[in-house]
């Protein structure tokens, strides 16, 4: 993002203070998903039979045209298994609203990426979270690998240029930075790193997973090295109180210039806030999206000045503003304070005074489980009741 | 065909940015009003800038109706003081491909 500035002026008091519209929306499409990544932040696998129809998703899609949402980021699940997926992404573009959806590569055949490639409205984030087969099938599972670089051959063979490798960056995949470049370059892809919350399964995962404080260092000092060259969605502002700002906007937009649409319409604070706390409502109310985002009381207290706790007295606060809402949330930490990877170590500290009490977890929950009821048959207890009334 | 939203690769040059020259929006640019000014998205490169203020947004608007970038400034009632800056961010804008020379395509 570029800001061109004849007068300088607080750009970021106006986000803060909040937009008619959102600047950019996530849109999860699915909780439906064929695979089971480790970390999901969305919690998904199985379909919610409430998910909004091709007739609501429209309805959505044409208030997001009143609103000049210029584009949204559409995810999941996996959102291509949506029966109506291209129909979908043909209505927003049709109806001046770009796409960029997050795949696991898994439907991107040759004529899919041949006509992905002929649209300039649409854009492909393949989702790949090891630069080796070991790496990324620990975490999202046995084939994911070669099925993501399948699908980023065969967009680059059918002549899509930029499309978005996508990387969540964790300790098992902190040293592949380079080799994440690599394979972008490789296809022709621009490389995107972004943030492990601990969102949804992430919140099981996240005390393995969340990189260490050197790895944050060094992840920082790559991202400065490399620039605008490489995408974050501005997701490690919290990082830029190590020195020099990232690029990006450097704030939390969550309620004021980003929120999410779920699969059931659902309107959350952010992608990483699925949660009754963040919350704002659902597109199906009366007032639709527009209303949800214009008047619900969360996101009009998110758009007014938030408490700061310990970190108002931090000569750091300007560059990390407290880091991520969602991160804190999902560790047990207070909203007023340090993010758990607070570069100063204030978070790691406050987790560790954190009481017994388990933190926060999204009530959502579509992953898919062995189901329950055999494993009660099995259960010697309910033999012997039964003998007894016997 | 979709394009990096990055910068321009290394190597690829932009043709030199003059005020004087016929400038007009590139098509693929939405602008969206704010009360800062606008956003600017490019569907091309799906880049976005942030349009500052209200009257770089009526420059840039009006780029067309007018013989030069100069003279759209005149018209939105940008001052010599203030020329110098206005001149920059077309400069950038246009580095972005989110403006261009009329007839340069």
């Amino acid at each position: 993002m570029t800001s061109v500035a004849p007068v300088t002026g607080r750009l970021v008091d106006h986000f803060e203070a909040g937009l008619d519209a959102p600047i950019c929306l996530t849109w999860e499409l699915t909780y439906a998903c064929n695979l089971a990544c480790v970390h999901c932040l969305s919690s998904s696998g199985r379909r919610d039979p409430r998910e909004l129809s091709t007739e609501e998703c429209m309805r959505v899609i044409d208030e997001l045209q009143r609103m000049q949402v210029f584009y949204v980021n559409i995810g999941g699940g996996e959102p291509t298994v949506r029966r109506d997926f291209w129909e979908l992404v043909d209505y927003a573009t049709a109806h001046d609203v770009g796409v960029k959806f997050s795949t696991n590569g898994s439907r991107i055949t040759p004529e899919i990426a041949a006509r992905l490639a002929a649209s300039d409205y649409v854009d492909v984030q393949v989702s790949l979270d090891g630069a080796t087969a070991e790496v990324n099938d620990r975490v999202r599972g046995d084939g994911s690998y070669a099925t993501a670089v399948r699908a980023m051959e065969r967009l680059r063979d059918a002549g899509f240029r930029g499309f978005k490798l996508s990387v969540v960056v964790t300790r098992e995949n902190a040293s592949q930075l380079d080799a994440f470049k690599a394979i972008a370059d490789a296809h022709g892809a621009q490389l995107r790193l972004t943030r492990l919350r601990p969102s949804g399964r992430g919140a099981d995962v996240w005390d393995e997973l969340h990189p260490t404080a050197e790895q944050q260092r060094e992840l920082y000092d790559w991202l400065l090295a490399h620039g605008e060259d490489v995408l974050t969605g501005d997701s490690f502002f919290h990082l830029s109180a190590y020195g020099t700002a990232l690029p990006g906007l450097n704030l939390c937009g969550a309620g004021r210039v980003v929120c999410l649409i779920d699969p059931v319409g659902d309107v959350y604070a952010c992608p990483f806030a699925i949660h009754d706390a963040f919350l704002a409502g659902n597109v199906r109310d009366h007032g639709g999206f527009a209303r949800v985002w214009r008047e619900s009381e969360l996101f009009l207290e998110l758009r007014r000045p938030q408490a700061t706790g310990a970190c108002g007295s931090c000569g750091l606060y300007d560059a990390c503003r407290g880091g991520c809402m969602a991160a804190k949330f999902f560790t047990g930490l207070p909203l007023a304070g340090p993010d758990p990877e607070c570069v100063l170590g204030h978070g790691e500290r406050a987790l560790a005074a954190r009481g017994d009490g388990a933190p926060p977890r999204s009530p959502v929950d579509h992953s898919r489980r062995a189901p329950r009821g055999r494993a009660c048959d099995e259960d010697p207890l309910a033999a012997f009741r039964l003998e007894v009334r016997g | 065909m979709a394009a990096p939203a990055g910068p321009a690769a290394p190597g690829a040059t932009t043709p030199a940015f003059d005020l004087d020259r016929p400038l007009a929006l590139d098509g693929r640019v939405a602008l969206r009003p704010e009360p800062f000014g606008a956003l600017a998205y490019h569907f091309g490169t799906r880049r976005l800038s942030f349009i500052k203020t209200p009257k770089l947004l009526a420059v840039v608007e009006s780029l067309a109706e007018h013989g030069s970038g100069r003279a759209a400034c005149a018209a939105a009632g940008v001052t010599d003081a203030e020329l110098p800056a206005y001149a920059q961010a077309l400069a950038t804008l246009h580095a972005s491909g989110m403006i261009g020379e009329r007839g340069a395509s």
